[in-house]
């Protein structure tokens, strides 16, 4: 099962070291990252891979809102497939 | 590989254009409910129902987390109750709406849809007790929906319901007097009504469905507002595209929300309703994007075009990511629920009969619409007579939710607040139709061919 991290927030240091971190503690693999900067605005979207977390999927979800809220930044946490469906036939 | 811009935009959608699953609605047959004795039918409709749905809230909640798409609301609808209480021996089928009231606070959903009624050719003995009792029903539970049928395309319209109900619309709305006639909000009238409707009021589990169903009712009215904003001066053959194009990608969000709920709840996937369901929130109207396309207000000439043009386009565009596709499937102009809608009203630009006529060529018809309260019982009967016949003419499903508010006139404005938002008060046609409304009978069914 794969899953979307997308960040969208004011550029700062440590975005990804924090992410990553909460991930790799949770046994999630990352499989892609895509980063832009566009007028100081920071976006990341990140494919992981979430079929060997060590988690539940709402945990994993929490503690990145929380990682989020520390960096001031949006994190989103969701499965892949909303995005498969909408835009591939 | 993913695709950064498709990512973006789905996620803006939901963040910045209110998409959203606007209902996930469970549909229990209450079939094996009937017995002789009214204590016993109470109890097996409540324990079927609580059996049934006691995971459906949490499962929605759980599906909206993880795929981080707002789920609105969860609700039931079962089957009409006047089929149901029938073989019982009570006698106040209001007894029946409490169960249910009780049986929707036990398992968390908002609202529980099938205190209903099919009368189009005539009345049984259930369909006139459960008629009778719709008042007290509606203004001592909170969560209970009603609905009647009084017409179809087959059977033509029943008169003597259309008068009847007149008379229980306006008890219902004396007595909740002190809180806006909000009984009348919870009641539709309907012709040709659809058995697998997801969305309240006038939501039942109709008797050719199965056991138990999961259908999903999806939104997204500002979704399709902000593509055409980005459409300055193209023709209407790209307005009609891009509209397509926003409907598929809304309703397949309906679709992957509806298969999951049915796997994960273990109950089957019945449908996905393709309708465009406004809310009072800014930026979720389908007024706005009737007036997106060029009108200065909803109302204007040319509002009728307008709305054919977006009901069809959307219906396209969501046949095609939908596997099973019903329930109601049409663009939803309820007043008092539509920011958009309001402000017409409110600027003159906006009436009932322009209302009529919209209500032709899209779903579902004269909608969430406050009406003076001194309004006679003949006149909301004619209107809802006038609603069925375009109903039935036209073979489509055509409604009417009115509230007569005691004590207000024409220009006064009735608060509800949450998804029922505010209503302005619309004037009415102050001639009589009270010698039209007391001859009664039956209006005969239309034919179907010749036409013109």
């Amino acid at each position: 099962m794969k899953a979307v991290i997308t960040v969208i927030g004011c550029d700062k240091i440590g975005i990804i070291a924090s992410i990553t971190g909460v991930l790799a503690k949770a046994n999630v693999n990352i499989l892609d990252i895509s980063q832009t900067i566009m007028q100081n605005i920071f976006s990341m979207i990140m494919l992981v891979d979430v079929s060997n977390m060590s988690c539940e999927f709402s945990e994993l979800s929490d503690q990145l809102k929380r990682a989020g809220e520390e960096l001031g930044v949006d994190i989103r946490f969701q499965r892949e497939e909303i995005f498969t469906s909408m835009h591939r036939i | 590989m993913f695709n950064v811009n498709e990512i973006l935009e789905t996620i803006n959608m939901i963040s910045e254009e209110n998409l959203d699953i606007r209902t996930i609605t469970m549909g229990i047959s209450l079939r094996d409910c009937a017995s002789d004795s009214s204590k016993i039918t109470g109890q097996k409709i409540y324990d079927k129902i609580v059996r049934k749905a006691h995971n459906l809230v949490k499962t929605g909640e759980d599906i909206e987390r993880d795929f981080g798409i707002p789920i609105i609301n969860k609700r039931i609808s079962v089957t009409p109750i006047a089929i149901v209480a029938e073989s019982s021996d009570e006698e106040n089928y209001a007894v029946f709406a409490r169960v249910l009231d009780d049986a929707a606070k036990a398992v968390g959903v908002n609202f529980i849809g099938g205190f209903s009624s099919l009368v189009h050719k005539g009345y049984t003995k259930g369909d006139r007790l459960l008629i009778k009792a719709i008042p007290e029903a509606l203004s001592e539970t909170e969560r209970v929906c009603a609905s009647v049928n009084v017409a179809t395309t087959k059977a033509g319209i029943n008169m003597d319901a259309v008068k009847e109900m007149g008379y229980i619309i306006k008890e219902c709305a004396e007595r909740t007097k002190d809180k806006g006639a909000v009984a009348c909000s919870k009641l539709v009238v309907f012709s040709n009504v659809p058995e697998d409707n997801p969305f309240m009021a006038g939501a039942f589990h109709g008797i050719g469905e199965p056991e138990c169903v999961i259908n999903v009712g999806v939104s997204g009215p500002g979704v399709v507002a902000h593509a055409l904003n980005k459409l300055d001066g193209a023709d209407l053959g790209t307005v009609a595209e891009t509209i397509k194009k926003t409907a598929f990608k809304i309703t397949r969000m309906g679709q992957l929300v509806a298969q999951e709920a049915s796997n994960r709840l273990k109950v089957p996937f019945g449908i996905v309703d393709l309708s465009l369901a406004p809310t009072p929130a800014v930026g979720d109207s389908v007024a706005r994007i009737l007036e997106a396309m060029g009108l200065e207000k909803c109302g204007a000439h040319g509002t009728t075009a307008a709305l054919a043009l977006l009901n069809d386009a959307v219906k396209k565009g969501g046949v095609m990511a939908s596997s099973y596709v019903g329930g109601l499937s049409g663009a939803f102009i309820p007043v008092s629920e539509d920011a958009g809608m309001i402000e017409a009203v409110m600027s003159g630009a906006l009436s009932i009969e322009k209302l009529e006529a919209m209500t032709c060529v899209c779903s579902v018809g004269l909608d969430m619409i406050a009406i003076p309260g001194d309004t006679p019982a003949s006149a909301i009967s004619a209107i809802i007579a006038d609603e069925a016949a375009i109903g039935m003419v036209n073979s489509k499903t055509t409604a009417v939710r009115i509230i007569p508010v005691p004590g207000m006139k024409e220009g006064d404005v009735v608060e509800y607040g949450g998804l029922f938002g505010r209503a302005p008060i619309m004037s009415v046609n102050p001639f009589s139709s009270e010698n039209f409304i007391n001859r009664g009978g039956r209006i005969p069914a239309p034919l179907q061919s010749l036409k013109n």
